[in-house]
This record gives structure tokens, C-alpha cells and sequence, in this order.
């Protein structure tokens, strides 16, 4: 067609359209490097939470938040027991273990947790561990013992009589320049975390690791439940692009099908259509969404069905039948069926073709439509449940009051990549409708 | 060139098309279903086209020559009456019998650029009469287009095809249009004011090439126009239709010499040529305005405007055809 | 200039903006019209006659790169006014204008009535009342029955549609009217019948007219000169006998030729070839590529040529002012 080779020229005239497809090439090429790098199972698994992301620190910042309030701020460090030098010391019936975990604290600002995990191997009986935190300043503060079982955690950030003891918050307290009554830098310098193990059997084995979480983690941060926050974020691309991609050809394609044949074959035909899509357009599409999510379920799925379903006889139909009925009567359409081209023949190829022009840029702007749709219902709440989307994050940040927190980070990421998706679009779409309709050109 | 090559393969008498009281009413409906009537838009309208003749039908608009040319193509039913082609009432055929029939009547449009697909090139829009009539062979197609294209003299083809339709001017658009009317290779074909659209200097070049395709495949040319100048130097024969029905037929020389019917004498008065003495001379012109189609006037339709109306003959009854002079019918009581 | 000359033009020009180049649409056109007159300006489409009625009322679009040249209206420079002065004392009340179409442009929720007496409503600040008996004044002129005061546009048919936009243009007694086209879209009957219109009124009111068509026959009916405007410029300017009998320009030759006439044996000529694009003249004579006379000379424009006869032909052909 004459139209797209002419509209590629011309769209490179229009830098809005320029910027449009850079970010939309952007935005694709995320979803790619998602879908690539974390599989499909693999992002719902880490999405899950739990365990798996207990050594990442509770909603930590992104990297660049740090970066442009100045740096300083703590990075998680683990120490663990396999790197360090062990020294044994048996006896009968057992071994001592005298595990020092050594580490250097760079950072101005203080961890935000400070844990211990042990892993043991035992048959019957617990070892026993004694904790001694070293300063660079050459204090001693003991942390006290105890009987851990096989896998174990020592939360040492909440140990409450250590807090009386230290006038501070453990993960404060343990790092805090010496003499300052409200600490407001971290001493640098080389700690140790000395555990002192003694195992009631030969064949015990115990493995500690000592995570000291930081404040800011990676380039996204971490949520509430641990979760680094470029899952969600870097697999919300592709699920926003596909939701909004699917609901938009499903729509648009269907709808004009439909009123291309309303209009060709009139009567009673164009009558049914016309009054479903009178009756379809007055009913309220959220409130709906939110009914079925709340009644059925909240599966993508089956929210992408209804919307799909609900999108088809809206006003649209009134459109497209308002462009096609001038069509209709069209000189050319009579010469169709003067030499005998068929109905359908006569509406895919004669009369659609005339309102393509209006809907491709139609289609291309509506797709962040339905991206937000996705999102807001994710935020109230009816969003898909496994599914990692920005919605979702969003959905999270609000739970957890991430504003009232100072959390900004949470709520800026994915709000960021929502406003690019629009722009994006937005700009293609409006440079295609100034191609493909010269009149508005002239504005 | 091409050389003298008839299409028609019908065999059978010199009668190609035969039209007997043919009746085209579309039916009205007040609020979508009451029925208010119908549209006369053909009342009654008999005459025979002969092969490789070319027959005007001349009247203005509310006249009925275009319900009528849509009837002979198949694009609306005729309410009653016949239309016989080549032997065969066109009631009588069935689906593919309708197709084929519609490969033997090729069309050709009032408005060049409304005819034409605004989003297809000249290839394509040529190819498509091919594709519905089933012609799957590409390169069959390329070389019908071709020889279309030759054939309205828009060479080389291959410069036209890749074209769309804004890029041709009036007159090489309505070229393309009569190259669709004959890719499929009609005995006749049905013109429906091909040039009164197009500027005066390429009318001409226009109807002579219809001419000339006319004579070299024996086609029957079937125009409608409302230009009776340009009538009588590219029609043998002419039919003068007023509100839905046929008032005179005529060879076209005798007609514009001799007319017969108050009406169409009143067309030929009407008809201006250049002369510079027409700025002092007042054109006597019939008053009023043509009937309506719903509710024309009862006997003859004219008579409320005819300077020559006879009172209590024609406002009672329908003049059936008289024939004045051989060969020359008139509907009027005047040759009773 | 001579007196009595109701309207003079100096070479006009108009250009306008496109996104294909610099569309000289008026390319230096001069002519003079004098009272009761009426001018045809004959010409086929797309050279430019329609942009010129437009121009001389300043009805222009929006892409116009160039608009000069002098307009004189009973001695007085119009061209040298401004918009708002040209608005409320040239539009509608010294020159109307019934445009291409118009039948088509009245507006359909609107009586007829209302919409013909518009113009005084606007222009003169009458009161409804007695603008709408002026209405039925004029309505009587072009030959509609007053009833058709309250009817809507579609309830009449195209000649009288007609008729009514030519009364719109009418009602505030202009001195001149243009009109573009105003036949076109009718049939021969209605033609003749607005064609007796304005014959009628010519004689009766002693308007003026500036006429613009493609149709030569239709000229011929009401034309006492003719100007002959291709790809922007007049090619010739005569009285109407002297143009229809014995036309000079090779064109008007041709084109004259090429009009099948109802009472002649002969076939009608055609031209071949087709005018230029307006956005790429050529060089030289304009109709030289198209010409069956043209000569060496023609690769230079030639300019009007005034001859012993008072006409005015663009052609070297008559450089010398000699042939007739």
C-alpha cells in the first residue's frame, strides 16, 4: 500500500514520532531482556517472596536514590563462615568452634538489619553458640549465647535487652562512633562478629553467615516482603506491553469487522448492533472489572476476556459506522457489486481499507489505555495475584504506606515506566494520526 | 491496436438486450415499517438494444435513466416486467448464472475518482473484476490488464499500473474506469454520463474512444447522458425518457431534426450552442418542474407543463406509443 | 482608464503556499468592465479562474503566499483597503458572489428565507420583518413563488436551490456579481432557466457580471466579452461575436473546435495533451506544448498583444498586430 512506505518517510519528519518509537523500542526491548533472562516460572517463583530473599534487606532504596541524596549510604554485606578462618579445637565429645566473622564498614550511614544465620548438621543434640562483637575501636560487647537448631536465625537487630543495654538500636548501636549521644554517622573501620560454637557431636557440622542488610540495594530497591523490586519491575514491562497489545488488536479488529458488516447489510443487522452497543456503552467498565474480580476471580486472563468483551461494542462501533456509511454509497462500491465481488469481499477489501487511516493512529493510543486499566485494577487491589506487574508494586507501596514512609522510591520506579509507556504511544500515535490524516496537518 | 475481435459469444438473433415493461418501485415506509407508497423510479419501460448498436438515453435528472441503468446491471430487482439478455430472463438465473452475467455488462461511472478505490493502484483495481471472476493465474491477469490498458490507450502499462487514482487526471481516470468495464471482456456496456464530469477539451477524446471500442468488439454501447450534443455524433439511436418513462425513440439524426414529443422538443430548444446572438434571445422554456415519482400526475406525465396539452385526453389517460414517421415512436396524443 | 468603467484590474496575482511548491494560480491578469456589463471568464479547470472571483472579493484560504495587483471600483482603489473596511463596504453590498456549488452550501437546518435575507440582516441592519419581505422581492426576480420562503433547502429542487443563492447574492442591489460555475451541476432545462434569470436580470436591474465557466456554450448565452484564462493567464480578451466567430488564440480555435454542436455533421476535435500544473509552469508560452502553430518564438512568453480590432491575444502568432 502506498501508505506505509509513504508514512515510514514521513514519519521521519516528525521528532515526536522519533521519540515516541525510541521509547517504545526502549520499553520492548525491556520485555525482551525480561522474558530472556528471568523465565517465566522463574519470575512468578521469585515473585512468591519467602524465604529465598532473606538476606535482602526490608525496603531498601535504589541505587540512584542514594546516588543523587549524596551516597554514603550502607550496602548489604554478607560474612560468611565458609570464607573465614576457623579455628577448631576438639575434645571429647564434641568440637569448639571459634568462627571469626571479619568485616571492613565503609559506609557513613548505619545498616538497616543486622541477622545471623546458622545452618547445622547434628543428630540429636543443639549446639551452642556464644556471639562477641569486636569495634575497630577494640570494644568487646557480648551478645549473649544460645542453642540453635538446624537452620536457625539470630535476629540480632531485635534483640531487645541489647538494645537497653546499648542506649540504641542494635544495628546502630553496634556501629555508632563511641561517646556521641545521638549517632549520626557509622564508625568505619574493621568490626568482628566473634561466634564461639560448641558442637555436642563429632559428626556436627555448623555454617553461620552474618548479613549486615544495607539501605540501599540494586537499581530498583527492595519492597516489604525483600522482593528486589526489577523483577516486578522489569516483567511488568512485557505483561503491560502484551495486556495492553492484546486488548487493543481485540478490540479495534473486532469492532470494526462488526460495524463494517452493520453498516453493509443494514436493516435489522445494523439495528441489533447498534442497540447492543447503545445499552453496552452506559454500562461502567471499572465498576464491572471490579465486580468480577471480586466475584470470580482476578486472573489477567479472564480480566483481559472482560475487557475485550466489554470494549467491542463501545463507541467505537459508532465511529467506525459514521466513517463507513458515506462509504457505503461509495461510486466504486457499486461498480464492486456491478462486477460481482461478494459481500465479504466487498467489506474487507472496499470498505475497510478507507478507515484504516483513522485507526492505526486510534490503535496505536489506545493501547496505554488499556496498559492503565491493567494497572489501576492491579492498585485497587483486583490485579492479577502471581503475576509481577508495576500495578501491582503500586498496589504494595499503597498497602504499606510507602509515602507516609518516605519509601518514594517504591511508588517513583513504576509510576516512571507507566508515564513512559503513555508518552510513548501517545506521541507515536498522535505523529501516525498527523501522517495518515493531512488535514489535521495543518494544525 | 487491436484487431477487430468480437467478444460476444453469445450466438442467436441480433437482439442482445430486450426490455418489456419494466417496473423499478422502491417502496416507502413511514417510521421503518408502515408502508407510504412507493418511488416510480421506472414505470413501464419497454424497448430492444440490438448488438454492436449505440443507443442514448437522454433526460434530466428524476428522469429515471439511472434507476434504469442500475436495473439492467443487476444492482436493484425490477419490481415487475422483463429483462431478457441474450435469450435469458435475468429473474431466471441462478447464482452463478447472475455472476456470469455480470461479466457480460461492464460499467462505466459519472464520477471518475468516486469510482475508483482512492487506497488501490490501477493494477489492482484492474485485477479485482479478475479475482471475483475467478481468474487465478497471475500472469493471465497481467496480461488482460495490459491489454485493457492498451486499449484505452494509457501505455506503457507498466508506467499506469504502480498508480493511484489521485495521481491521474480526469480524464486518464475515467480511461481506467472503462478499462475495468472491459476487462471482463462485455457484450455491452452501460455508461452512466461518462463525461460530464470531465473537462469540455477531453470529453471528446473520451467518447471517441468509446466509439472506437465500440466498433472494434462490437459492443452494444448504452449511454446515458443529459448532453444531447454530444448525442448525435456518437449514438445511432436515442431514447428520451421522462419521469420514468420512455417518450420518444428515435434514430438520432431524425430526432434532432424532427422531434416529435413536446418534450423533447423542448430539450433541443433548451440546448445552447456557442452563438454569440444567444445574449439577446430569451430561450422559451417549459415551466415548472418534473413530477414527482411518488405521485405523478395521472395521464400523461408532461401534460402540466406541455404547451400543446390537449384538456380532457391528456390529463385522463396514459398515450400509449405511436409511430409518426417509420421508425420513430412517440408517446403523445398529439399522433393519435 | 475610461469612464464609466465599473471595475478596472491591474495585474492581479495570486499565488499560493502548497506543500508541492508555489501554485501561481493568477498570474498577472488586467482587465476592465464597464457598467450593465457581463464578462465570462472561460477557462477549464485548473487554471485558475475560480482563484480569481475569489481573489477579487478577498475570500482566500489560508496558504496564499502572494496577493498583489490594483483593484479599482468606480475609480476607487479597493485593493488598498483594509480587511475590515473591504468586509463591511465592497463584500455583499458593491460585489456579491454565488459560489461553486452553492446549492449545495446552504445551510439545511436554516429556512430559505432567513438565509437569503441574511445579507441585509448583516450588512444593513434591517429588521427581520422587513428584510424578509425584500426576500420575497427578489424571489420573485429569479422566478420562485414566496411560499418557498419557509421551506428548507431540501425541499426544493437544484435549479431552484440555485435560484435562491443567486437571490442571496442579489438582495442588497450590488453593482457587480460574480458567479463561479453557477450551471454546472444542473440539467439543460434548468440551465436555460437560470441563464434566463439572469438575462432578465441584466436588462432589468442593469447589474454587471463577471461569469466563470468552463461551459463555452453556456458563455455565449448572456457574455458580451469573453476572456479565455489558461494555466493562469488570459489568453484572450474579446467581444463576444468577435470570440465565438472569429477567434484568434490557437487555443480558443481548439477549444471552440472541440464543442460538439447539436446542428453539424462534423465530429468535434479534441486537444491533445493536458494543461500545465499550475505548480510547474513552462517556460515560454504556456500553451506551446500543446500548440499546432507554435513557432521558434514561443520558447519566450509572449505578453498581450493588443489588435487593430481592439481584442487582446497572448500569441506571438500576432506580434506584429497584423493578422485579424
Amino acid at each position: 500500500m502506498r501508505t506505509w512506505r509513504e508514512a515510514g518517510r514521513q514519519l521521519g519528519r516528525y521528532p515526536s514520532a522519533l521519540v515516541g518509537l525510541a521509547i517504545i523500542a526502549f520499553l520492548v526491548g525491556i520485555a525482551v531482556y525480561a522474558v530472556i533472562a528471568i523465565p517465566y516460572s522463574e519470575a512468578l517463583g521469585l515473585w512468591r517472596g519467602g524465604d529465598q530473599w532473606r538476606m535482602h534487606p526490608v525496603n531498601a532504596r535504589s541505587a540512584w536514590v542514594d546516588r543523587l541524596t549524596g551516597g554514603g549510604q550502607s550496602r548489604t554485606m554478607i560474612v560468611s563462615s565458609s570464607a573465614a578462618a576457623i579455628e577448631e579445637e576438639t575434645f571429647a565429645g564434641g568440637r569448639q568452634l571459634r568462627i571469626p566473622l571479619a568485616f571492613d564498614y565503609e559506609y557513613a550511614g548505619f545498616p538497616s538489619e543486622i541477622n545471623l544465620f546458622f545452618s547445622a548438621a547434628y543428630q540429636e543434640r543443639q549446639p551452642f553458640v556464644r556471639l562477641i562483637w569486636h569495634t575497630p575501636d577494640g570494644e568487646v560487647v557480648s551478645l549473649g549465647g544460645r542453642r540453635i537448631s538446624r537452620e536457625d536465625r539470630i535476629a540480632i537487630s531485635q534483640d531487645l535487652a541489647l538494645e537497653r543495654r546499648l542506649g540504641e538500636v542494635p544495628h546502630i548501636g553496634l556501629l555508632a562512633e563511641p561517646g556521641a549521644t545521638v549517632p549520626e554517622r557509622a564508625r568505619t573501620g574493621s568490626y568482628e562478629l566473634t561466634v564461639e560454637a560448641i558442637l555436642f557431636e563429632e559428626a556436627a557440622e555448623l555454617a553461620v553467615d552474618l548479613v549486615i542488610y544495607g539501605r540501599v540495594h540494586g537499581p530498583a530497591g527492595t519492597d516489604h516482603l525483600r522482593r528486589d523490586l526489577m523483577v516486578a519491575l522489569l516483567w511488568g514491562t512485557p505483561v503491560a506491553l502484551a495486556f495492553g497489545l492484546i486488548a487493543a488488536v481485540g478490540t479495534t479488529l473486532t469492532t470494526l469487522v462488526i460495524a463494517a458488516a452493520g453498516v453493509w447489510f443494514g436493516g435489522w443487522v445494523d439495528a441489533i448492533i447498534q442497540r447492543l452497543t447503545e445499552v453496552n456503552m452506559i454500562l461502567p467498565l471499572l465498576p464491572i472489572l471490579v465486580m468480577v474480580g471480586t466475584l470470580y476471580s482476578t486472573s489477567i486472563w479472564l480480566m483481559l476476556g472482560v475487557v475485550v468483551a466489554l470494549g467491542i461494542f463501545s463507541a467505537g462501533i459508532k465511529m467506525y459506522r459514521a466513517m463507513l456509511l458515506p462509504v457505503r454509497s461509495a461510486p466504486y462500491i457499486e461498480a464492486a457489486r456491478a462486477y460481482g465481488a461478494g459481500d465479504l469481499r466487498i467489506i474487507t477489501r472496499y470498505m475497510i481499507p478507507r478507515v484504516l487511516p483513522v485507526l492505526i493512529p486510534a490503535f496505536v493510543t489506545l493501547i496505554p489505555t488499556f496498559v492503565f486499566l491493567e494497572a489501576s485494577l492491579a492498585v485497587l487491589g483486583l490485579g492479577d495475584p502471581v503475576l509481577p506487574t508495576w500495578g501491582k508494586i503500586l498496589n504494595d507501596a499503597q498497602t504499606m504506606s510507602a509515602l507516609y514512609n518516605g519509601f518514594y522510591y517504591w511508588v517513583v520506579a513504576p509510576a516512571i515506566l507507566l508515564m513512559l509507556t503513555g508518552l510513548g504511544f501517545a506521541m507515536l500515535g498522535f505523529a501516525l494520526d498527523r501522517i495518515f490524516n493531512p488535514r489535521l496537518r495543518a494544525m | 491496436m487491436t484487431a477487430k475481435t468480437t467478444w460476444t459469444t453469445d450466438s442467436g438473433p441480433d437482439s442482445l438486450l430486450e426490455v418489456r415493461d419494466l417496473r423499478t418501485w422502491f417502496e416507502l415506509r413511514r417510521w421503518g415499517f408502515l408502508p407510504a407508497g412507493f418511488v416510480r423510479a421506472v414505470d413501464e419501460v419497454s424497448f430492444e438494444l440490438r448488438r454492436g448498436e449505440a443507443v442514448a438515453f437522454v433526460g434530466e435528472s428524476g428522469s429515471g435513466k439511472s434507476s434504469l441503468a442500475r436495473t439492467l446491471l443487476g444492482l436493484y430487482q425490477p419490481t415487475g416486467g422483463e429483462v431478457i439478455f441474450a435469450g435469458r430472463n435475468l429473474q431466471s438465473l441462478n447464482r452463478a448464472e447472475q455472476l456470469h452475467y455480470r461479466a457480460r455488462v461492464g460499467y462505466v461511472q459519472q464520477d471518475p475518482y468516486g469510482a475508483l478505490p482512492p487506497f488501490m493502484s490501477v493494477g489492482r483495481i484492474l485485477a479485482e473484476p479478475l479475482i471475483v471472476h475467478g481468474i487465478s493465474s497471475r500472469a493471465e491477469r497481467r496480461r488482460r490488464i495490459n491489454e485493457a490498458l492498451e486499449e484505452v490507450r494509457l501505455t506503457p502499462a507498466d508506467d499506469f499500473l504502480p498508480k493511484f487514482p489521485h495521481m491521474l487526471s480526469g480524464g486518464q481516470q475515467q480511461r481506467v474506469v472503462i478499462a475495468r468495464a472491459l476487462i471482463l471482456r462485455p457484450a455491452m456496456i452501460i455508461a452512466d454520463e461518462p463525461v460530464s464530469m470531465l473537462d469540455a477539451s477531453v470529453r471528446v477524446e473520451i467518447l471517441n474512444l468509446l466509439h472506437t471500442i465500440r466498433t472494434s468488439h462490437n459492443l452494444t454501447l448504452a449511454f446515458i447522458t443529459h448532453d444531447l450534443a454530444t448525442v448525435r455524433h456518437f449514438a445511432e439511436r436515442i431514447f428520451v425518457m421522462y419521469a420514468a418513462k420512455v417518450v420518444e425513440k428515435s434514430e438520432v439524426n431524425e430526432l434532432v431534426d424532427r422531434p416529435q414529443h413536446p418534450y423533447s422538443q423542448a430539450l433541443l430548444a433548451a440546448i445552447a450552442e456557442p452563438d454569440p446572438a444567444n445574449a439577446d434571445r430569451v430561450r422559451v422554456i417549459p415551466g415548472g418542474e418534473p413530477p414527482s415519482l411518488i405521485s405523478p400526475p395521472p395521464g400523461c406525465r408532461f401534460h402540466p407543463r406541455c404547451p400543446h396539452a390537449i384538456p380532457e385526453l391528456c390529463d385522463r389517460e396514459m398515450p400509449p406509443e405511436f409511430e409518426p414517421r417509420p421508425g420513430h415512436f412517440a408517446a403523445c396524443w398529439l399522433h393519435r | 482608464m475610461a469612464a464609466g468603467n465599473l471595475l478596472r484590474v491591474d495585474d492581479f496575482c495570486l499565488f499560493y503556499r502548497t506543500s508541492g511548491g508555489i501554485g501561481r494560480a493568477v498570474d498577472g491578469v488586467s482587465f476592465e468592465l464597464e457598467r450593465h456589463q457581463a464578462m465570462v471568464v472561460l477557462g477549464e479547470s485548473g487554471c485558475g479562474k475560480s482563484s480569481l472571483g475569489r481573489g477579487l472579493l478577498r475570500l482566500l484560504p489560508r496558504n496564499v503566499e502572494t496577493c498583489t495587483g490594483r483593484i479599482f471600483l468606480d475609480g476607487i482603489e479597493i485593493s488598498a483597503f483594509t480587511d475590515e473596511r473591504f468586509r463591511s463596504e465592497v463584500q455583499w453590498v458593491r460585489i456579491a458572489m454565488v459560489m461553486q456549488a452553492a446549492m449545495n452550501a446552504l445551510n439545511p437546518v436554516v429556512r430559505v428565507g432567513e438565509q437569503v435575507a441574511e445579507p441585509l440582516l448583516v450588512h444593513r441592519g434591517w429588521s427581520r420583518a422587513r428584510a424578509l419581505a425584500r426576500a420575497a422581492e427578489v424571489f420573485s426576480l429569479v422566478g420562485i413563488s414566496a411560499d418557498f420562503l419557509r421551506r428548507y433547502p431540501f425541499e426544493l429542487s437544484g435549479g431552484m436551490r440555485q435560484r435562491a443563492v443567486l437571490a442571496m447574492a442579489l438582495i442588497t442591489e450590488p453593482d457587480l456579481v460574480i458567479l463561479d460555475e453557477p450551471t454546472s451541476a444542473l440539467d439543460v432545462l434548468t440551465q436555460a432557466g437560470i441563464m434566463n434569470v439572469l438575462k432578465r436580470i441584466k436588462r432589468e436591474l442593469g447589474t454587471s457580471f463577471i461569469l466563470i465557466t468552463h461551459d463555452v456554450a453556456t458563455s455565449s448565452e448572456i457574455a458580451d466579452r469573453v476572456a479565455l484564462m489558461y494555466a493562469g493567464q488570459f489568453v484572450e480578451l474579446a467581444g463576444a461575436a468577435d470570440f465565438f466567430l472569429r477567434p484568434a488564440h490557437p487555443y480558443a480555435k481548439l477549444l471552440l473546435a472541440s464543442i460538439p454542436r447539436l446542428h453539424q455533421e462534423k465530429r468535434p476535435e479534441f486537444i491533445t495533451g493536458q494543461p500545465p500544473s499550475l505548480l510547474s509552469l513552462p517556460a515560454g508560452c504556456r500553451f506551446a506544448p500543446r500548440c499546432p502553430s507554435r513557432f521558434g518564438r514561443c520558447a519566450e512568453n509572449p505578453g498581450l498583444m493588443t489588435l487593430l480590432d481592439g481584442r487582446q491575444v497572448r500569441c506571438w502568432l500576432y506580434a506584429e498586430g497584423l493578422q485579424q
